[in-house]
């Protein structure tokens, strides 16, 4: 299992490694005149090669790519161009609000979507059409459009939510709660008719294998069959899906966060695309590279728990 | 189900296959893309709205130009945020633009590039799936690696890096996207490959001479094209909604009419006029929900398809027993067991099986079979697939599907119904006592019988201690005796072992430990031995004789193999297209059949005739 | 065409088989490659058919895709009509395709369930490049010759059962004429009935062209029937070849033994016969085998 672990943690980080140069060549190559987008028009062509030469701009790009490299293995991903707070500093600052949301989300997801999956898969009947029906409308509108919808409706014409949602966890648990709900369900709302409605076929076909049929000949339980045999087959494939959710959910956050006008990564995002502040998209995509990479890791952790084959292998 | 397990009983396993019977391939699900599946589309209420929705947006789209009375970005600033009137029909914006005609341009907008997205998604995933999945190697492990990569990537965060490296461009960020999505079609398109390429009719080809690209052109796009059209109308759709999440940040073209700028427009108006929002939001909504609906649609329809072909399947195997839910034969109306029957172990009488079909008949696959089975009594049931041997067993089980209805008959082990005379359903409140207590099953197939992510000793274990309510340590010894029992050398290991690190014939003598453990009065074994290898199967035969008479049980035997009859059953019941043909003891039925049909199946037997002489075609030899 | 005859020509034989090895790369890096087939002699005469029968795994299947150029040779040599045939590229085969033939186990999924049953039979006469109208009428040859309606051209193989389906892979198999059709495991997945009468099938066509069989089955009586020279196969090697009437009636090798007596007969009392027959013959068995141990 160590071994097992080890592999794929050393795999996770040759992707990091890979993005962190694809992404890093990416900016750095295209953006040629990044110190004149910076200074602005009216700069002169000496103002222009001094800021280049500040930013270091003027070596060559592997070597600025290695240097890079080396600062954020020390931790130091450079500073912003434009406020020159450090970009490690930024990132530690909005990643709370951004992570709660985030995981909030994510557990309710798992929670519901389960719930909601296996009862449609296990009942069949309406639960399984309203879930059918749910996966539809789901999927046909994009969560930001939904997160729009809620503030309009409910904390807009309704009044009974805040419309923006920056109160800090410092007042009190309540106020924080209420006020981070609609982002949260703006964030779930997708998540947990696609992922029900997933996990429900992934339910549906385990029921309908053979062993399935000689447990209940053994004189076991629907229930014990169904938590113990069927969920534990059919949690690979719902793990999948939810890591998959998480990762869309990274980016959709990012928009989530601009319409409640939370002080998360997305604005941080936002602006610093805006003005091609490339050392702060630098850091905020190897930063939700990692956490993709550290939950996958945990996906297969704990899919190699769950599966003796996969562990074997 | 049980119709595919009954065609399979006759296959050898070929070394190294799944554990799957061979006719359940449904690998095949994008191969029927005819006209029936557009006709069948066609059909299809949701299927019509969503084309029709498309359909007009579309239109909407390449009319724009004609259509639209305003520039895009024609911009009259003394009437902004206008309510609609008859020039500006549904109203304009802060900047005082046309709402319609910005609608109608950003349908254009956003329809090209949710079609490049797709088109740059296929591009790559397509060629580069075919190419992985019927050559794999090296190819496909390196995709493999970069398609995880491409999957750990937020779409979002890279547009974002997108706009960041490159500007604010629409075409840029959807071929990024195209790229960053390409992995969905190169998954499918090499799952669909890999299920094809091993597939006998692509040897077939190969033994041909057909070049690999004639082989892939023919045989091998046919099964993906429909897959890709449904996941075209799924990305289109993520696509559209990705773009306009984009748009809404303010980081699109700001030149460009789209509708998340709309959206966006209409968020920062909301509490002055909140029908700015409504629109785009709408047509955002129905464009990505006509995709979804469409996509849906498209797989009822070729589901349909897959249903249709078992269906046929079955009728042509058992199209003589079609018959009408109303023709009930024979029902005794009694509620108990009728006197002089309690002594019978089971005794099943008039049974009919069927399953309702779409159109409301019920398509019977067990019609008026009457036997019964006693203490220490063997029954072989024969017959050929289809002939619903199979489903008789499970209804004594209670182990039908559950769409399977009992339309006629009744059941009785102990001297009490299981099915009373009348009853549609078995009643699992009664058989649920009986399972695993008192009847037990052994299945076909030994390894997708045991479930793969628990160790043996643990699946023997169980149902001890739920059924006879004894402590683990006391079923843990219990369960090492019965592996000594069924003839495992080395009872320990295998315990500890998980099934797949058995070999068929050790799982099948599982399997055999489990439907004894609890010490029943009935088995119904299912081809226990057809899965096996003959010299396997001589041994399991063995086996089960031995346990039979040692525990005085009752036995149910399904098979469609008379050398195991011979082998094992006292009596015989021969079944034929849900009917029981004849019915007696084993030496009268092998020796003197009285019905044709059991005579064909005899005379089929390859047992003792003259090598290379005509078996039925020209059927000269009288039967024995 | 020639007719079959029991006596052997003397000639070359059609296909023989000389010291093959078939070994398959392992999945694992650096791993021991896994040996399917180890040192397989065996020859096919005109008219000949050769049954092959082994229990799953043994590599019989292997052996027929070898000589079909599915499975990759290691080593030794395949040598049809005189010709090598062991590294064959695709452009020989389909020269070879002419004269080698293939009919597989299974039925359902031998045919292509998206082509037309006309179209899966013009499959190999398009390759050999023949017009479409004679190859139309060829293909209606085909299927009066192996008892279709001549309206199953437009239909889809779904709408067959699992032996009509074995008809359609049979006539694509004599599309062309083969001299040899390598038939693996062609009855296993049918039916009783279904069995005799494609058997009867196989016997007749033989009987017709002359075509000769690589027959390969798990079941001894199936072999016994169709062949006349049997070969067993038994942990990828040939323990045993030789007339069939010889080899599956009276073998020599311990695991021909053992299979001809585990298989049953549809007589209670004769199989309680061979029942006893078995066990006094792996009792013997183990004993010689502790005999031997015990020499060692």
């Amino acid at each position: 299992m160590i071994r097992f672990i080890a592999k794929r943690l050393g795999s996770g980080l040759a992707v990091l490694f890979v993005v962190s140069a694809i992404t890093f060549f990416l900016l750095y190559m295209s953006s040629g005149s990044i110190a004149r987008n910076i200074l602005g028009d009216q700069a002169t062509a000496e103002q222009v090669a001094l800021k280049e030469a500040e930013l270091g701009l003027d070596q060559p790009l592997v070597a600025r790519y290695f240097s890079w490299v080396f600062d954020a293995l020390g931790g130091n991903l450079g500073a912003s161009w434009f406020t020159s707070e450090p970009v490690a500093n930024s990132l530690a600052s909005r990643i709370p609000v951004t992570m709660t949301m985030v995981f909030a989300a994510m557990i309710l997801i798992a929670i519901c979507a389960t719930l909601i999956g296996v009862t449609a898969a296990v009942k069949r009947g309406w639960v399984d059409r309203v879930v059918q029906v749910g996966a539809i409308i789901g999927d046909s509108i994009p969560g930001f459009v939904i997160g729009v919808i809620l503030v309009t409706v409910l904390a807009i014409q309704l009044g009974l939510f805040p419309a923006t949602s920056t109160i800090s966890p410092e007042s009190g648990p309540d106020a924080w709660v209420y006020s981070m709900s609609l982002p949260v369900i703006a964030l779930l709302v997708n998540g947990v008719t696609g992922g029900a409605q997933q996990i429900r076929s992934a339910v549906i076909k385990q029921l309908e294998r053979d062993y399935v049929r000689t447990l209940r000949s053994r004189g076991i339980g629907e229930r014990e069959i169904l938590f113990k045999h069927v969920l534990r087959s059919a949690a690979p494939a719902g793990l999948t899906v939810l890591s998959l959710q998480l990762i869309g959910m990274l980016g959709g956050v990012v928009i989530i966060e601009q319409i409640f006008a939370l002080p998360g990564m997305g604005p941080l995002a936002v602006t610093a695309t805006g003005q091609s502040d490339l050392p702060v998209v630098m850091g905020v995509v190897m930063y939700t590279v990692g956490v993709v990479i550290v939950v996958n890791l945990l996906v297969d952790v704990l899919n190699g728990w769950l599966n003796p084959k996969v562990r074997v292998s | 189900m049980s119709d595919s397990v009954e065609t399979a009983a006759v296959a050898a396993p070929a070394p190294g296959t799944s554990t799957q019977p061979a006719p359940t391939h449904t690998g095949q699900s994008g191969t029927v893309v005819r006209s029936t599946v557009l006709r069948r589309l066609f059909k299809n209420p949701l299927g019509i709205v969503a084309m029709a929705i498309l359909l007009v947006i579309s239109l909407l789209a390449v009319l724009a130009p004609v259509l639209a009375p305003f520039e895009e970005n024609y911009s009259n600033i003394a009437k902004t945020l206008a309510a609609p009137d008859s020039v500006n029909i549904l109203g304009t914006d802060s900047a005082g633009r046309d709402v319609w005609s910005r609608l109608l341009f950003g349908a254009q907008l956003t329809l090209l590039s949710a079609l490049l997205c797709a088109g740059v998604a296929i591009a790559i995933g397509l060629p580069a799936g075919l190419i992985a999945g019927y050559y794999a190697g090296k190819f496909e492990a390196v995709s493999n690696w970069v398609v995880s990569i491409l999957m750990s990537l937020p779409g979002l965060i890279v547009l974002l890096t997108i706009r960041a490296a490159f500007g604010p461009s629409v075409w840029i960020s959807m071929i990024a996207f195209g790229i960053l999505i390409s992995p969905s079609y190169f998954r499918l398109t090499r799952t669909a490959v890999q299920s094809v390429r091993n597939e006998l009719y692509v040897d077939a080809a190969r033994v041909s001479g057909l070049s690999d690209w004639s082989i892939i052109a023919r045989h091998i796009f046919s099964v993906v094209r429909a897959p890709i059209i449904i996941q075209t109308a799924a990305i289109a759709g993520v696509a559209i909604a990705i773009q306009s999440g984009l748009e809404f940040l303010g980081l699109g073209d700001p030149s460009k009419a789209t509708w998340g700028v709309m959206l966006s427009e209409g968020f920062k108006n909301v509490y002055l006029t909140p029908t700015l929002l409504f629109w785009p939001a709408l047509a955002m909504a129905l464009t990505i929900g006509g995709l979804v609906l469409l996509g849906n649609a498209i797989r009822d329809a070729l589901e349909d398809g897959e249903k249709i072909k078992h269906r046929k399947k079955k009728a042509t195997l058992e199209g003589s027993t079609a018959a009408p839910a109303a023709a009930r034969p024979s029902r005794k109306s009694v509620a108990a067991v009728d006197a002089g029957t309690e002594h019978h172990l089971v005794k099943v009488t008039n049974l009919g099986v069927g399953y309702p079909q779409a159109d409301g008949s019920i398509k019977k696959v067990v019609d008026d079979v009457s036997f019964h089975v006693d203490r220490g009594e063997i029954l072989g049931i024969v017959g050929e697939s289809g002939s619903g041997k199979s489903q008789t067993a499970f209804s004594i089980l209670g182990l039908l599907p559950d769409n399977a209805r009992i339309v006629a008959g009744s059941i009785q082990f102990d001297g009490n119904y299981t099915v009373a005379p009348g009853e549609e359903l078995v009643s699992q409140a009664r058989l649920s006592k009986l399972r695993g207590r008192r009847i037990s099953y052994i299945p076909q197939e030994p390894m997708s019988n045991l479930d793969p992510a628990f160790t043996i000793g643990y699946q023997l274990v169980t149902p001890m201690v739920r059924v006879l309510g004894i402590a683990k340590e006391e079923a843990r010894k219990r369960a090492l005796k019965l592996l000594t029992d069924v003839g495992i050398t080395n009872p320990e290991r295998t315990f500890n072992a998980y099934p797949h690190e058995v070999s068929g014939g050790m799982a099948q003598r599982v399997l055999i430990a489990g439907a004894i453990s609890c010490e029943p009065d009935l088995v119904i074994a299912d081809e226990p031995t057809t899965a096996l290898d003959v010299t396997v199967q001589a041994d399991v035969l063995d086996l089960l004789r031995e346990l039979q008479q040692r525990l005085n049980i009752g036995v149910i035997l399904v098979t469609h193999n008379f050398g195991v009859v011979a082998d094992l059953c006292d009596r015989v019941a021969v079944m034929q297209n849900g009917r029981l043909v004849e019915e007696g003891s084993v030496r009268d039925i092998l020796r003197n059949p009285k019905e044709p049909y059991t005579r064909t199946l005899l005379a089929s037997m390859l047992e003792g005739k003259t090598p290379m002489s005509m078996l039925v075609s020209r059927q000269k030899e009288p039967v024995a | 065409m020639s007719t079959t005859e029991n006596d052997p020509v003397p000639a070359a034989p059609l296909l023989s088989v000389d010291h093959l090895v078939v070994e398959y790369p392992s999945k694992k890096f650096r791993a021991k490659p896994f040996r399917a087939l180890t040192d397989i002699n065996i020859t096919i005469g005109r008219g000949e058919t050769l049954g092959l029968v082994g229990e799953s795994g043994s590599g019989k299947t292997t052996l027929g895709r070898a000589v079909l150029g599915l499975a990759p040779v290691t080593g030794g040599k395949i040598i049809f009509e005189g010709k090598d045939i062991s590294h064959a590229t695709r452009r020989q085969r389909r020269t070879l395709s002419r004269d080698l033939q293939v009919v597989f186990q299974d039925p359902y999924t031998s045919l292509n369930p998206a082509l037309e049953i006309g179209a899966i039979l013009a499959e190999p006469l398009g390759v050999q490049g023949m017009e479409q109208t004679a190859a139309k009428k060829r293909v209606k040859e085909l299927l009066d010759q192996v008892g279709l309606p001549s309206d199953a051209i437009h239909r889809l193989p779904r709408e067959f059962s699992g032996g009509q389906r074995q008809r359609v892979a049979i006539a694509r198999a004599l599309a062309l004429s083969p001299k040899l059709i390598v038939c693996d495991e062609p009855v296993s997945a049918l039916d009783l009935s279904t069995q005799a009468r494609v058997l009867d099938l196989f016997l007749q066509i033989q009987k017709d062209t002359g075509v000769s069989y690589l027959f390969v089955s798990h079941d001894l009586d199936v072999v016994r029937h169709i062949s006349h020279r049997v070969a067993v196969m038994y942990h990828g090697e040939i323990v045993e070849q030789g007339p069939a009437d010889v080899v599956t009636r009276d073998p020599e090798h311990p695991y021909t033994q053992r299979l001809l007596l585990a298989s049953p007969v549809p007589d209670p009392d004769r199989q309680e016969q061979r029942r006893a027959d078995r066990h006094r013959l792996l009792e013997i068995q183990r004993h010689q085998k502790e005999q031997a141990g015990a020499v060692a």
